[in-house]
């Protein structure tokens, strides 16, 4: 029972692995292209309210990608993304409505908005990173948490009324599409599908690479990973800082999907979808990331249509459901199922 | 000065509330090791129950302990149904079903009692005591209360068998086992513990905060920056803790101009925040030392 391809040393010998005559590599590849094809071809199939759940879908696969790359990828929890999120909202929301030159001419607001909003997100992110470094695991969730239960209320607090809107919030105009043959929601969707291929393939880079070893092995052994020189508390604090930059841009891109942000939509509870949905996902699987906000958004959905008065409950029980048949999430389940099949082709 | 004393004995009679819900967090913490973020949830469920005792006309000190026995119970079920099939599961995956427990009992306690306010008797005389009009005497109750339940807690971890295993199997569950502790029923009896130190908890604070699904989500915030203060791994410096956060919040309150009441929330993160950066372990906590 031979691999029956030279390995040429270096290579990864899994690469050369065949199922079904096909190499894994090849099968990720095609799997991609798949999912482009399909992603490329839904909104002209299906109705205007599911291509904008669809686009919330991708949002949330956004923030929960930022949250992957600091729980999955760097070990440190947080129950307080939803706080990077309404950042990233309410950044957004308020520069559209003081700045003229965003409000007036929605190119500019697509083609350079998400910029700001970046900027302040990653800064905000590594200065709450700074402190974080002092917690581990559970402490640092409880830091998070309180963060995450305090955000709405400082939302609301009268002296930010100027800025925020208080509770009421702040209206966003509707986008309208820059481009001819595609409807508003259309192209609000493809616009956030770029958004989310362009960063999908940052976090692929930068976990590939030499920092995302780095991230990984403070991870798996803080001690070897400053052993062997690296700067455990640059990298552990920039990491917050780029998780809460993809969390914050996911923020931006609710609140122009939306057209309105306020306090209550940012509750603990956003925060703990993120975390579900990075669970079902598979923890540090960057893919696993797009299950998971399909799951966050259309599952209470689902719950709510087997019964309306306890839907949090069948949530519950979905969530019970979900790491019991797949402790290790999508991502794990799809390795499982892979490995299954090589065994019995051979 | 008189202002002073009046908020800081309000500030007891608040702090009272979080110091039942931190003994309980810390409670569970010691037990399995976890924070039970379903923790609140769970009493609110339990204090739901008593009330549906007590409107069936059974008399209040026979359903308050009904009611503790019953929460005993279905926290031992509870661990031994979900919790007990995935324990060396990742830490994450612990957390989401404490999540979907959360939602559970929320949503379940929404759809037998309804979300609308109800009043929760209290078992103290209504007139206050001494005459003072600062602190009334359902405060007292409950001061006196979880003194009283703390103590019971210490003579049972530190004089019992049973107390002195659990805190084994919570602390090295391997060698625990390997000198003949039943590691699996020791935690499901923290579980069940928990959930009646909850309920207690629950049908103290009642009364004062009324009783809803959503009770405890606040509550329960600073019952974790009360737990976090006095340290998680003390039980006395969780009562301690809760009691300095209701004083200090209510101070911050009146004294501080711009904290109002309305940042009163973001209060307890700054107390949770801060602690953690200068003394992560806590007021009275131990200092966990791990072997690298």
């Amino acid at each position: 029972m031979s691999v029956q391809s030279t390995i040429t040393p270096g290579a990864n010998p899994a690469n050369s692995i065949r199922l079904a005559g096909i190499t894994l590599p090849m099968w990720r590849k095609l799997w991609l292209i798949g999912f482009i094809v399909l992603v490329i071809a839904i909104p002209f199939i299906v109705k205007n309210f599911t291509i904008f759940q669809f686009t919330l879908a991708a949002i949330y696969a956004i923030a929960i990608l930022g949250l992957n790359l600091l729980t999955g990828f760097n070990g440190q929890f947080s129950l307080g993304h939803s706080a990077f999120y309404a950042l990233g909202a309410y950044t957004m929301a308020i520069m559209m409505d003081n700045w003229p030159i965003m409000a007036g001419d929605y190119e500019v607001t697509f083609l350079v908005g998400l910029f700001p909003v970046a900027i302040v997100c990653l800064v905000a992110g590594f200065l709450f990173g700074l402190p974080a470094l002092r917690l581990d695991g559970l402490y640092l969730a409880l830091a998070t948490f309180a963060l995450a239960v305090a955000t709405p209320q400082l939302l609301k607090y009268n002296h930010f009324e100027e800025f925020t809107g208080g509770v009421q919030g702040i209206n966003l105009l509707k986008p309208e599409s820059a481009i001819g043959f595609l409807n508003d929601d259309q192209f609000t969707y493809f616009y956030v599908m770029i958004v989310l291929g362009l960063l999908f393939l940052g976090a692929w880079n930068l976990i590939r690479g030499r920092t995302g070893r780095a991230m990984v092995a403070i991870r798996d052994n803080p001690l070897a990973a400053k052993a062997m020189g690296i700067n455990t508390a640059l990298y552990k604090s920039g990491t917050f800082g780029v998780s809460a930059m993809y969390t914050g841009i996911a923020g931006a891109l609710s609140a122009l999907a939306i057209e309105y942000v306020a306090p209550d939509s940012f509750t603990f509870i956003l925060a703990v979808s993120f975390l579900v949905g990075l669970v079902v996902g598979g923890v540090a699987s960057i893919p696993g990331a797009i299950v998971g906000g399909l799951f966050i958004l259309f599952i209470p959905n689902f719950a709510e249509e087997v019964s309306k008065g306890l839907s949090w409950a069948v949530y519950g029980a979905f969530l019970i459901l979900a790491v019991y048949v797949m402790p290790t999430g999508a991502a794990g389940l799809v390795r499982i199922i892979t490995h299954r099949l090589i065994r019995i082709s051979r | 000065m008189e202002l002073f004393f009046q908020q800081v004995l309000a500030g007891i009679a608040t702090g009272a509330i979080y110091a039942c819900l931190a003994l309980a967090v810390v409670m569970i913490y010691q037990a399995i090791d976890h924070f039970n973020f379903a923790q609140g949830e769970m009493a609110m469920f339990s204090t739901f129950v008593a009330w549906q005792l007590i409107t069936w006309g059974i008399p209040y000190w026979i359903a308050f302990i009904l009611t503790v026995l019953i929460s005993f119970a279905a926290g031992l079920a509870i661990e031994r149904v979900i919790f007990a099939p995935i324990r060396d599961a990742p830490v994450l995956s612990h957390i989401i079903i404490f999540i979907a427990l959360f939602s559970a009992f929320n949503s379940i306690a929404g759809f037998i009692w309804d979300f609308t306010i109800k009043v929760f008797p209290s078992p103290f005389p209504q007139e206050s005591l001494f005459g003072n009009t600062l602190i009334g005497s359902h405060q007292l109750g409950m001061v006196g209360v979880t003194l009283l339940m703390l103590f019971l807690i210490f003579a049972f971890f530190k004089y019992t068998p049973v107390g002195l295993s659990m805190r084994a199997a919570a602390a090295n569950p391997d060698s625990a086992r390997l000198v003949g502790i039943n590691v699996g029923w020791m935690l499901a009896l923290g579980w069940g513990l928990a959930a009646a130190i909850g309920a207690v908890g629950g049908m103290m604070i009642a009364p004062v905060v009324f009783l809803d699904p959503n009770m405890m989500l606040g509550i329960l915030l600073y019952g974790f920056a009360g737990a976090v203060v006095g340290g998680l791994t003390s039980p006395g410096g969780a009562v301690v803790g809760g009691f300095l956060v209701g004083v200090l919040e209510n101070l911050a309150g009146t004294f501080i101009p711009f904290i109002g009441s309305e940042l009163k929330l973001s209060f307890a993160l700054v107390i949770i925040i801060v602690v953690l950066l200068v003394r992560p372990a806590g007021l009275f906590g131990r200092v966990v030392v791990t072997r690298v």
